[in-house]
C-alpha cells in the first residue's frame, strides 16, 4: 500500500509541476490544483499509514493519527479558496489583457498556428 | 483581561475587518473612522504588549485553554512584541495615507487592510508551525486583493505572478510542515525543539530536508536572491499605501527564518544546529550584490524603492547568516529602521508622482512640483536614511552590523554593504535631481498635498531621526531580544514545564 500511495502522490505532483510551468493561465491553474491534491495526499500520510485502525482512541489497539486529518481538512479548505481566487484572477487577466498568457504577451501565436 | 491581551492583535483586526466587510457601499467616513480607530487601538495594544514582554518573561496564550503541546498557542516574547509594534506603527501611517482617497479607488480597502494586519500579527505571535502556515495564507489572501486594489493592467499582471508563485510556495510549506511532523510527531515549535534533541539519527536527514524546504518558503516571502523576481514589479505596481504596508511582508519572511532556526534548530538540536546559516549567508550577499545593480538600473522612483527593499532584505539576511547574538541585535535595529523608512518612501513617491501629473514617478523631465521644497526635504531625509548616511538611523544600523561581523566575515560583508550603500546613494541623488531640479518650464499642477497624506509620510520618515534620538534604549531592547533568541531554554521552561523538569532530571 505504501508504494502505491507514494507513486500516486509522486505522479500527481509531477503532473502538477509540469502544468504549473506552462505559459497559459488555464493549465497553470489546473497544475496548481493537482499540486495541492498531491500535497494533501502527502500530508495525509504523514501520521503513518494504518489500515483498520480505530478512528477514535478506545483504549486498546491501534488508532489513526487524527492530527494529519485535521491538517488536511484545513489545507483543503484553504486550497479551494485559493483555486477559486486564481480562476477569477486568470479570467480577469484574460479580459484585461486580451489573451491568457501569464505574461500578458501575445507570444508564439503564429508558431502555434503553424503546428 | 490582561491574560487575553496577547490574542488581541489577532482578534481586534479580525472583528473590525468583518465589520468593515459587512457593507460594501457604506459611508466612506464611517469606514475610515473604523479602520483608523482600529489601527490606533492596535498601536495601544502593541505598546502594552511591548511593556509586558520587555521584562524578559515568555508568556503564552492557549486558545480554548488546551495546554501546550496539544493546543494552539500564541507566544509573546521580546521579538514578537517588537514586530507587532512595528506593524502597528507602519499600518497607522498607511491607513491614514489611504484615507486621503486611495481607499475609494476600489471596494473594501479598509476591510482587507485589517484582515492583512490580522494575518501579519498572527504570524508574529503563533507558536505553532501549522498555524504559521494558516496565518501566512490569511495575510497572502488579503495581500492578493490589496495588490490589485483599483485594478489596471500592470497590477493584474504583477498580481497573477505573485499569486501563482505564492500558491506554489504554500504547497512547499505544507510539504515541509508534513515532513517535520512526520519526523518529530509535533507541530508546536517549542515542543519540536525538545523533540529534536532526542531525535533518532536516521531521521536527521528527513528533518534537515524539511528544514531547508522551509527556508525556501521563507526565502520566497523574504525575497532572497533566486526567489526575489516577483518583488520589484509587484511592489512598484501596487497602490502606494499597500506597497508601504508590504514593506513589512518581506520582514515576515525574515522573522520566520529568525524564529524557526533560532528556536527549533537552536543550540539543543545537536548536529542539526544552525543548518541554514551557510545558505543564508551566501545568498544574502548575492542578494545585496544583485539588488545594488537593480537600484542603479531602475528608471522609475517606485521601482527604485522596491529595489531598496531588496537591498535591505540582503542586509538583514546577512545579519542572520552571521549567526551571533550581536549580529541579531544589529539586524533587529536595522529592521525597525528599514521597514518604516522604505514604507515612508513608497508613500512619498506617490505624492511626488501625483504632483508631476503625466510623468508620474518615472525618472524623466516633468512639470515642476507645486510643493517642491517640502517634498524635496522629505525626500532628502528618506534618501539619506535609506542609503545609510551617518546622522540618520540607517547609518547607525549599518555600523552596528559591520561591528558585529567576525574577522572572517568582514572582508565579504564590509565592501558589499558599503558598495550597495553607495549605489543607493548614486541612484537616489540622480533620481532626486531629476525629480526636483530638471523640470520643464511650465505651470505646476494645482493638486494640493492632502493633510492626511503628509501625516502618513512624516509619521514614517520621522521615525528615522526619532530612532537616532532613542538609539540607546532601542539597541538595549534589541540586545535583550537577541539574547532571548539565542537560548531557547527559558521558552521551553515557560511552555512545557513538564519536559523541562524531565530533561533536568535526566541530566542529574
Amino acid at each position: 500500500m505504501e508504494s502505491l500511495y507514494a507513486i500516486t502522490t509522486g505522479i500527481l505532483a509531477a503532473c502538477g509541476l509540469f502544468l504549473t510551468l506552462r505559459g497559459r493561465s488555464f493549465p497553470v491553474v489546473v497544475g496548481l490544483t493537482l499540486l495541492s491534491y498531491a500535497v494533501n495526499l502527502f500530508l495525509f500520510s504523514m501520521g503513518g499509514l494504518t489500515s483498520n485502525g480505530a478512528v477514535i482512541l478506545d483504549g486498546n489497539g491501534s488508532y489513526a493519527d487524527p492530527l494529519p486529518q485535521a491538517l488536511v481538512l484545513t489545507a483543503i479548505v484553504i486550497g479551494f479558496a485559493m483555486t477559486a481566487f486564481a480562476v477569477i484572477l486568470a479570467m480577469r487577466a484574460r479580459g484585461d489583457m486580451g489573451n491568457d498568457h501569464v505574461d500578458g504577451r501575445q507570444m508564439d501565436e503564429s508558431r502555434e498556428e503553424r503546428r | 483581561m490582561l491574560d487575553h491581551l496577547i490574542v488581541l492583535p489577532v482578534v481586534l483586526p479580525l472583528i473590525s475587518g468583518i465589520l468593515l466587510l459587512i457593507s460594501r457601499h457604506g459611508s466612506t467616513f464611517a469606514k475610515r473612522l473604523l479602520g483608523v480607530g482600529s489601527t490606533v487601538l492596535l498601536l495601544l495594544v502593541a505598546i502594552a504588549l511591548l511593556g509586558q514582554a520587555a521584562g524578559g518573561e515568555v508568556a503564552y496564550y492557549a486558545l480554548g485553554d488546551w495546554q501546550p503541546p496539544f493546543g494552539i498557542v500564541m507566544v509573546l516574547d521580546r521579538l514578537s512584541a517588537l514586530m507587532i509594534l512595528l506593524t502597528a506603527v507602519l499600518a497607522l501611517g498607511c491607513v491614514v495615507f489611504a484615507s486621503a482617497g486611495d481607499d475609494e479607488q476600489g471596494s473594501n480597502f479598509h476591510g482587507l487592510f485589517q484582515l492583512q494586519l490580522m494575518g501579519i500579527n498572527g504570524a508574529f505571535l503563533t507558536g505553532d508551525l501549522f498555524n504559521l502556515f494558516v496565518f501566512f495564507e490569511v495575510l497572502l489572501l488579503a495581500s492578493y486583493a490589496l495588490l490589485m486594489h483599483g485594478g489596471g493592467k500592470a497590477r493584474i499582471q504583477a498580481g497573477l505572478h505573485y499569486v501563482v508563485l505564492n500558491l506554489a510556495g504554500s504547497a512547499l510549506f505544507l510539504i515541509a510542515v508534513g515532513v517535520l511532523y512526520g519526523a518529530t510527531g509535533t507541530l508546536n515549535m517549542t515542543h519540536m525543539s525538545v523533540r529534536l534533541a532526542e531525535l533518532e539519527s536516521e531521521r536527521a536527514g528527513l528533518v534537515s530536508a524539511g528544514a531547508l524546504l522551509l527556508l525556501v518558503v521563507f526565502g520566497l516571502k523574504a525575497a532572497i536572491l533566486p526567489l526575489y523576481f516577483w518583488l520589484p514589479r509587484a511592489y512598484a505596481s501596487a497602490p502606494a499605501p499597500v506597497a508601504a504596508l508590504f514593506a513589512i511582508m518581506t520582514k515576515v519572511g525574515i522573522y520566520a527564518i529568525l524564529r524557526v532556526y533560532s528556536l527549533i534548530f537552536g543550540d539543543q538540536a545537536g548536529p542539526l544546529m544552525a543548518l541554514e546559516q551557510p545558505w543564508v549567508w551566501w545568498l544574502a550577499l548575492g542578494t545585496l550584490a544583485v539588488s545594488a545593480v537593480g537600484v542603479l538600473a531602475a528608471r522609475d522612483l517606485r521601482l527604485l524603492v522596491a529595489y531598496l527593499v531588496l537591498v535591505s532584505v540582503g542586509t538583514l539576511l546577512a545579519g542572520i547568516g552571521m549567526g551571533t547574538p550581536e549580529a541579531t541585535s544589529a539586524l533587529l535595529f536595522y529592521l525597525i529602521h528599514t521597514t518604516l523608512v522604505t514604507g515612508g518612501l513608497f508613500l512619498l513617491a506617490e505624492l511626488i508622482g501625483l504632483q508631476r501629473g503625466k510623468a508620474g514617478t518615472r525618472l524623466v523631465k516633468g512639470r515642476p512640483l507645486r510643493n517642491g521644497g517640502l517634498l524635496a526635504i522629505l525626500f532628502l531625509v528618506g534618501a539619506a536614511a535609506v542609503a545609510g548616511l551617518p546622522p540618520l538611523s540607517g547609518g547607525i544600523g549599518k555600523a552596528f552590523l559591520m561591528v558585529a561581523a567576525t574577522p572572517a566575515q568582514q572582508p565579504w560583508l564590509w565592501p558589499l554593504l558599503l558598495i550597495a550603500g553607495l549605489c543607493s546613494l548614486v541612484a537616489l541623488s540622480r533620481a532626486g535631481s531629476t525629480l526636483f531640479w530638471r523640470s520643464h518650464e511650465g505651470e505646476p499642477s494645482d493638486l494640493p498635498l492632502g493633510r492626511r497624506q503628509l501625516f502618513g509620510v512624516t509619521w514614517l520618515l520621522g521615525a528615522s531621526p526619532l530612532l537616532v534620538l532613542l538609539a540607546g534604549p532601542v539597541s538595549d531592547y534589541t540586545q535583550a531580544t537577541a539574547e532571548q533568541l539565542s537560548s531557547p531554554a527559558p521558552q521551553i521552561r515557560a511552555l512545557l514545564p513538564d519536559h523541562a523538569a524531565h530533561a533536568n532530571g535526566g541530566d542529574a
